[in-house]
């Protein structure tokens, strides 16, 4: 299961983010989840990733997802985010302190839902 | 037009609405160890992958030239809506010495691992377990996937094999099964609470 397929576009890549490698926010992690937010129109000047990428953010996904999805790399996949964050397009929907640890209340919860599966 | 979308391999599954936070669980091993079996048994979406140009240190070569080389690591992924406000995401990767820029950052607010250990191949695991033991303070517990064709060692021979502190869970598993793959998630969790990093309630 574990194969390993090479798929190679780095000049597309950078393509995509201007030339950046980084997003302007340091607090996404692939498992950060955002959403859209219906109300803000995509800039004209959006390209079509951007549109598409918002469109599949019309219901809550982790970053992977968008990535996975999107069949572009999770590294990749924050600078746009980040960027559609800071436009208003996209909503940070799950939490708070990025580098927060879950706290015990969480665990519990978690293994609460576990034990029901 | 909506030509991006057409080569999708699955339409997208939104979560509920109602789920406001995320946690994940790091799934990691050697290769063909039963990392995505035991993903796809638990995810309640078919696994999705992503893949990560990564630049690791190439191993051997003279140590006096900085030789680096650029790979693409594959990370499969499958989540769980564990309760109407928390899902649980599961990222596979591979867990060697090699791969530590991907996973490094992976870890990083992780509540734990799983070790997936083939005790045909137990070496294998060895790297896998330096690097958690000594990269990172996260919890782990050792996941033993029982392969039709593996030998069945007592769990405590495949622990001192593995040098693991007493404390550390070891567990057999059924990756294709999931109840079973269920229960190393709850294993895991239940060692984590036990971890003073956790114990901060910060709702």
């Amino acid at each position: 299961m574990d194969t390993e397929e090479y798929r190679d576009h780095p000049v597309r890549s950078y393509v995509l983010t201007s030339g950046r490698a980084h997003p302007s926010r340091n607090t996404l992690r692939p498992e950060t989840l955002v959403r859209a937010v219906e109300s803000r129109p995509v800039l004209s000047t959006a390209g079509r990733l951007e549109r598409e990428l918002v469109q599949l953010c019309r219901g809550t996904l982790a970053l992977a997802e968008v990535a996975a999805y999107l069949q572009l790399p999770v590294s990749l996949v924050a600078v746009m985010v980040s960027d559609l964050v800071d436009s208003g397009n996209l909503t940070i929907r799950s939490n708070h302190q990025a580098h927060v640890l879950p706290g015990k209340d969480i665990l519990e919860k978690i293994l609460d839902g576990l034990r029901k599966l | 037009m909506d030509s991006a979308s057409s080569d999708r391999t699955a339409p997208e599954q939104h979560l509920a609405p109602t789920v406001a936070r995320s946690v994940k669980v790091l799934v990691v091993g050697a290769f063909g160890v039963g990392k995505t079996t035991l993903i796809g048994a638990v995810s309640e979406i078919d696994p999705l992958r992503t893949e990560e140009r990564i630049t690791t240190a190439s191993v051997g070569i003279d140590p006096g030239q900085p030789n680096k080389e650029t790979t693409t690591v594959a990370m499969d992924f499958g989540r769980i809506t564990v309760t109407d406000e928390i899902a649980l995401y599961l990222f596979g990767t591979p867990g060697q010495r090699r791969f530590w820029d991907l996973w490094a950052g992976l870890a990083d607010g992780a509540v734990g691992a799983l070790v997936m250990i083939d005790t045909r191949n137990l070496e294998d695991s060895f790297e896998v377990l330096d690097q958690l033991e000594l990269r990172t303070k996260i919890p782990f517990a050792v996941v033993v996937n029982q392969f039709p064709d593996s030998p069945s060692y007592p769990l405590e021979r495949v622990r001192a094999a593995l040098d693991l502190l007493p404390e550390t869970p070891i567990v057999e598993c059924d990756a294709r099964d999931r109840p079973s793959s269920v229960l190393t998630l709850i294993t895991l969790v239940e060692h984590a609470m036990t971890f003073p990093v956790f114990q901060k309630v910060n709702a």
